[in-house]
């Protein structure tokens, strides 16, 4: 407990984890942040790694994720020269993987970078409003709550189509209603704390204070959820191109590479489906290590749910 | 009692309203209308003339303005009417029935199986809190909820096909017609529902738990000598267990989303199933019809577990 304490003191002090870390040097607060949580770092070491592989994506893919490397070269299990083996159409699996990645991503970030930003304005903007507009909106995100992430995400892409910018869209409107419903919670909560009632007692205009001093306050919260969508962003992405109304069948991704390998070669070639599930569940889990963790350094209140 | 529940009913018309406008609009945003779709066929190959095409519009209601085909659209989902599907030109009422069944069953078992494990597990964790078996029960749920429920679908069927040389046998029948059948069909993908699903109870129920344990009533239980089976199974279980009911029931939504991609793997004709074949056929009054099936079935269960909320916890009514 003592231990506890000391550890997690410096962090409640100084108004979140970023001020300290900058004060003593980004490197310094990285390693504390690793010593008070282990699964945390392992999280976030999974991240960066992820990262990092779909950025050189081109250079450590030992073949071409889209090149057949020949008829003779179909099924072959895994081996020396394809550590993951090749798939129905004679092509590396190692390297689709590592080039799925690149999609998992721009799928995870483009969504949650865009569906964060919008369900933080918005759920600022009409929670600071109030009154009849605010009565509204609510509806309207209780509206959508109803309708489960999935099932409004194939809705979009059927209507719209299915393509990767598509799918991005879809999951950014299946994933706003539940951030603008976390959001606005802490808003409220910021709203009444004491140093907002001080700001607005010496005369803070209105802007000033939602973003001088609520948004701030929801900040935390909000990279929070972003850390978790993130996984259930990948998620949803691999479930629609598993289905088969995601991306094109062509494009390697870890959904679609799955699709294939369910429908037909369960038996033949069990390690089509065995990597692509894989590299999905790691960098899920990944996330959500890092979101736990994150979200007990940020937010106390949570804290051991 | 009363009051609170007129509230909360009054809370729920004006949301389904607003879901179905919302379904509504969506569906209105498709380019090409139901009549294009029907005259076109699945390929849109076929030599359309205006001339049927304004005809067929008008039959269907097409040529009225927008509010009035909303309204018309609305009252015939009030009769229980969601329209003709567009692919197999049967009214889609029908065709949803029996496979809304199938999924309901399927789902039902996900998250009973799902509770039989999460809750003593979810328990022993917070009983035995910072031990090894909190620790291998916390592992357990990070994994289960990480895990993509289409990946563990497939390994079950590797594994069984691998271990056993035996898979779920194909083709469907109903419990009714043959419940060993149906069941032996139908263990295995629910098992793979459940397993997402016990993740996050057993987090939930542990949570809970721990909470339960501080109280004081549960200090007073063991200060007065009843013995630890006794403390934790009348008095925190009892308490704790409120909570994950009502997350449980609200689960079921996700839950129904993960069904769909469950039952495309094992081959079972319930409602994902029909959804996914209705996307590829583009058959929009099938899909808009699932959809607003769906959110209905989440919002009348959200609705019924916030009645026997207030049912059961008076402080609610209050508030």
């Amino acid at each position: 407990m003592l231990e506890r304490q000391r550890t997690e003191a410096p962090v409640l002090t100084s108004a979140g984890a970023g001020v300290a870390a900058r004060r003593q040097g980004l490197g310094a607060g990285l390693v504390r942040f690793a010593r008070a949580k282990p699964l945390g770092a392992i999280g976030g070491a999974i991240t960066v790694l992820l990262i990092l592989m779909a950025l050189v994506a081109n250079v450590i893919s030992p073949y071409n994720p889209r090149e057949s490397l020949g008829p003779e070269n179909v099924h072959l299990p895994p081996s020396l020269t394809y550590p993951m083996g090749t798939d129905h159409a004679g092509r590396d699996v190692l390297s689709r993987v590592i080039h799925g990645a690149r999609i998992s991503l721009y799928v995870g970030f483009g969504s949650v970078i865009v569906g964060i930003s919008v369900g933080f304005v918005l759920a600022i903007a009409f929670t600071y409003a109030g009154g009849h507009v605010d009565l509204l909106f609510q509806r309207l995100v209780d509206s959508l709550m109803a309708l489960p992430g999935l099932i409004i995400a194939l809705a979009i892409v059927a209507v719209l189509g299915a393509s990767l910018t598509n799918v991005i869209i879809a999951i950014i409107i299946g994933m706003l209603a539940p951030v603008v419903r976390t959001i606005r919670s802490q808003v409220l909560t910021t709203k009444e704390l004491d140093y907002v009632l001080a700001a607005r007692a010496i005369g803070a205009s209105p802007l000033r204070l939602v973003f001088g001093h609520i948004a701030p306050n929801c900040l935390a919260i909000a990279l929070v959820v972003g850390t978790y969508y993130l996984g259930l962003a990948i998620t949803i992405e691999a479930s629609l191109s598993f289905l088969g109304v995601g991306v094109s069948p062509d494009v390697p991704s870890w959904g679609g590479m799955l699709k294939r390998a369910a429908e037909e070669h369960a038996k033949t070639a069990p390690w089509v489906a065995m990597f692509p599930g894989l590299a999905i569940f790691v960098v899920v889990f990944g996330f959500n290590l890092l979101g736990d963790a994150l979200r007990d350094v940020w937010d106390p209140k949570l804290r051991g749910r | 009692m009363g009051a609170y529940a007129v509230r909360r009913i009054g809370l729920f018309i004006p949301t389904i309203l607003l879901t179905t406008l919302i379904v509504f609009v969506l569906f209105f945003m498709v380019p090409g209308d139901a009549a294009l779709f029907i005259l076109t066929g699945e390929e849109g190959a076929g030599a359309v003339t205006e001339e049927d095409l304004a005809k067929l519009r008008h039959e269907l209601g097409l040529d009225k303005p927008v509010h009035v085909q909303y309204g018309t659209w609305l009252w015939d989902i009030l009769r229980g009417d969601l329209g003709t599907s567009i692919w197999y030109r049967t009214p889609v009422t029908k065709e949803i029935r029996d496979k809304f069944a199938v999924t309901l069953q399927l789902a039902v078992m996900g998250i009973l199986m799902a509770f039989v494990i999460a809750v003593p597990l979810g328990m022993l964790s917070a009983v035995r809190q910072d031990t090894w078996p909190d620790y291998v029960s916390r592992i357990l749920s990070l994994i289960g909820i990480a895990l993509p429920t289409f990946w563990l679908a497939i390994l079950i069927i590797y594994f069984l096909a691998y271990t056993f040389n035996w898979l779920p046998p194909l083709g469907y029948a109903t419990l009714w017609e043959d419940p060993v059948l149906n069941l032996t069909q139908l263990a295995f993908p629910a098992l793979a529902i459940a397993f997402h699903d016990l993740a996050f109870t057993a987090r939930v129920t542990r949570s809970s738990m721990l909470e339960v344990l501080r109280e004081d009533y549960v200090r007073t239980a063991r200060s007065k000598g009843l013995s630890e089976l006794t403390v934790i199974g009348r008095h925190a279980l009892k308490n704790a267990i409120m909570p994950v009911l009502t997350i449980s029931g609200y689960q079921f939504a996700r839950l129904l989303g993960g069904t769909i991609i469950i039952e495309t793997i094992f081959v079972i004709p319930g409602l994902g199933q029909f959804l996914i074949e209705s996307i590829q056929h583009r058959d929009f009054i099938v899909i808009q019809a699932v959809v607003l099936l769906a959110a209905a079935v989440v919002l009348t269960l959200n609705l019924v577990i916030d009645l026997i909320y207030g049912v059961l916890d008076p402080r609610i009514r209050y508030q």
